[in-house]
């Protein structure tokens, strides 16, 4: 539904996106992850149609974004981060200003309108002036215009920003309930929200692709970066000897120490799992095992090692 | 098409729903009708005068035309529109691209094009109101007397090819800046240099003060005020309208360029 190949965008000699490729299946939810500043909103852009790209094909619904605009911009649905409201105008008005601009028939405006209204759950603000309204009725109003065409693909950039929890599971309902009709890309930095709506993530970072896949996909594979830790009772130097002998076992640190036992964090190779040899090491030389739990990698992790420099070098970015 | 008038339909919803169309219209009409009276009111005394004076086989017939629409609308008239239309321009484009409404917009299916037109037109639309409140000025002069009717389409369409000349590049300079002040202060430093060039330049005659002369906005309407369409004045309005759009339709690419 949404292919973007070799995706280059510069602002002079800022490379705000290098080299970006991926695409979206019809009625997936993507989630585009990414600390700030990483070329999330400016790819999303160009998906859009908003900005041109400098290098690089981007397609939604199997047409070119350049070479055939209308048609493109059609069949999407964009919410910015800043919901592109005109603050004098009432949310009906709006509305059905921007029906209108997405091309839809004059009779088609009102049930559509009423369709959205009620989806969005703005109802109760229709005949209020948008400037008026909470952040929390702004971003429904701003998905609303986003849906209001009923587009095949959806662009929501950080569509739960500044809501509050309640609205916020709210919103990701609805997202989640589009997703088969229409095909949706999200951006966010909320990466548990990442790993509960979206069936699939593109981690992306200066610009570009750092890892894509499902996110517990992606946990799985770098599992092996993961650590173990391990509490004990024993005498320290003996045990910190003793473990880092143990075969595919990389650095041992000892991290907490509580009265007798000392908590130490075991890092291993990429894909051994070390647990059952740290076990047999430790009841072997008869020390007191307390713990021995593997802590594998959260979301937030995998980001900021993907984020990071060392990581990236070392060619997670495998799909 | 039917997109050009939604987004005129926007924009001139947009001036009533805030402050500024009703305070383009209530200066403008004040200072109309104030003038309207001055040049009314000399107009009766003259008459008087000449009533009084007899002789010579009777006065020459005053010309309500003369004495009152040409001088309102050359004038007085061009030099207001210079100050109130960056009041109605300078919105255009600065407020959307301020509340970032232009990235709606541009994401839409409208060409760039389908975009300017509409605002043009929505800008236009406000200023017809203040033509047709001059001609209701004018009106009152039918009731009570007997002007030409003949001019009044020359008047008109001097009219409306001026303000849309003003009006086209306003809407050029609203592009630079999200800031509207800042967009109705260029339009404004630009319009009031533009009348210094073609005043200064009035009383001299040498080529180069001809030649800026014919570039200035407000000679090419004395044709206009004298009931006289001339087709150059007509063309050079087009002309000043056409490199209006024409320069905004870049600003908005270049706006492209950069987020």
């Amino acid at each position: 539904m949404i292919e973007v190949e070799n995706l280059t965008k510069r602002y002079g000699p800022t490379v705000a996106v290098a080299d970006v490729s991926f695409t979206v299946q019809k009625g997936e939810i993507l989630g585009f992850l990414g600390p700030n500043g990483a070329g999330k909103t400016t790819t999303m852009r160009v998906i859009t149609g908003f900005l041109p790209p400098t290098d690089g094909k981007v397609r939604v619904a199997g047409y070119d974004v350049v070479d055939e605009p209308l048609e493109a911009k059609r069949r999407t649905g964009y919410l910015p981060e800043a919901p592109p409201v005109y603050p004098d105008m009432r949310v009906d008005e709006y509305l059905a200003f921007v029906a209108r601009i997405k091309g839809l028939a004059r009779r088609e405006i009102k049930p559509r309108l009423d369709e959205v209204t009620e989806k969005c759950a703005i109802g109760d603000v229709r005949r209020r002036q948008i400037g008026k309204l909470s952040r929390g009725y702004r971003q429904r109003v701003g998905l609303a215009q986003a849906l209001i065409h009923n587009p095949e693909v959806l662009v929501l950039d950080e569509p739960t920003a500044g809501l509050d929890p309640k609205q916020i599971i709210e919103t990701r309902q609805l997202i989640k309930a589009l997703a088969g009709q229409h095909t949706v890309v999200l951006s966010t930095h909320i990466l548990p929200e990442a790993a509960k709506t979206c069936q699939r993530v593109v981690v992306i970072n200066e610009g570009k692709v750092v890892a894509v896949g499902a996110p517990e996909e992606l946990t799985r594979r770098l599992q092996g970066y993961g650590t173990v830790l391990l509490t004990v009772e024993g005498p320290a130097a003996e045990i910190l000897d003793r473990l880092q002998r143990v075969s595919g076992v990389n650095w041992v640190e000892p991290r907490e120490s509580s009265d007798q036992h000392v908590t130490y964090e075991i890092h291993s190779e990429k894909g051994q799992d070390v647990r059952s040899e740290l076990a047999r090491a430790v009841v072997e030389s008869r020390w007191k095992l307390f713990e021995l739990k593997s802590s594998g990698l959260s979301l937030e992790d995998i980001f900021l090692k993907l984020t990071t420099k060392d990581l990236s070098e070392e060619g997670v970015s495998s799909q | 098409m039917r997109n050009v008038l939604a987004v005129a339909g926007k924009e001139m919803r947009a001036y009533f729903h805030s402050p500024i169309a009703y305070l383009v219209i209530t200066v403008y009409t004040l200072l109309c009708g104030y003038f309207f009276y001055s040049f009314t009111a000399v107009f009766v005394v003259q008459t008087f005068r000449m009533q009084t004076m007899g002789g010579y086989g009777g006065p020459p017939p005053m010309n309500l035309n003369e004495m009152i629409m040409r001088p309102l609308l050359e004038g007085i008239l061009t030099v207001v529109l210079l100050l109130l239309v960056p009041l109605i321009t300078m919105r255009l484009y600065a407020e959307e691209k301020r509340s970032g409404t232009i990235e709606l917009l541009l994401t839409s299916p409208l060409t760039d094009l389908e975009i300017i037109l509409g605002k043009f037109l929505g800008a236009l639309g406000l200023y017809a109101i203040l033509v047709a409140l001059t001609f209701g000025y004018f009106s009152v002069l039918f009731i009570y007397g007997n002007p030409n009717a003949k001019p009044l389409l020359a008047y008109a369409l001097g009219f409306f090819l001026f303000g849309g000349a003003l009006l086209a590049l306003g809407m050029w300079f609203s592009t630079f800046t999200k800031n509207q002040i800042i967009a109705g202060s260029i339009s404004l430093a630009v319009f009031l240099l533009l009348y210094v060039l073609d005043w200064g330049t009035a009383y001299s005659t040498s080529r180069w003060a001809q030649t800026l002369s014919s570039l200035a906005l407000t000679p090419h309407f004395e044709n206009f005020a004298k009931g006289v369409i001339d087709l150059g004045d007509v063309i050079y309005y087009l002309s000043v309208i056409g490199l209006g759009i024409f320069f905004t339709a870049r600003s908005v690419e270049a706006l492209k360029g950069r987020p």
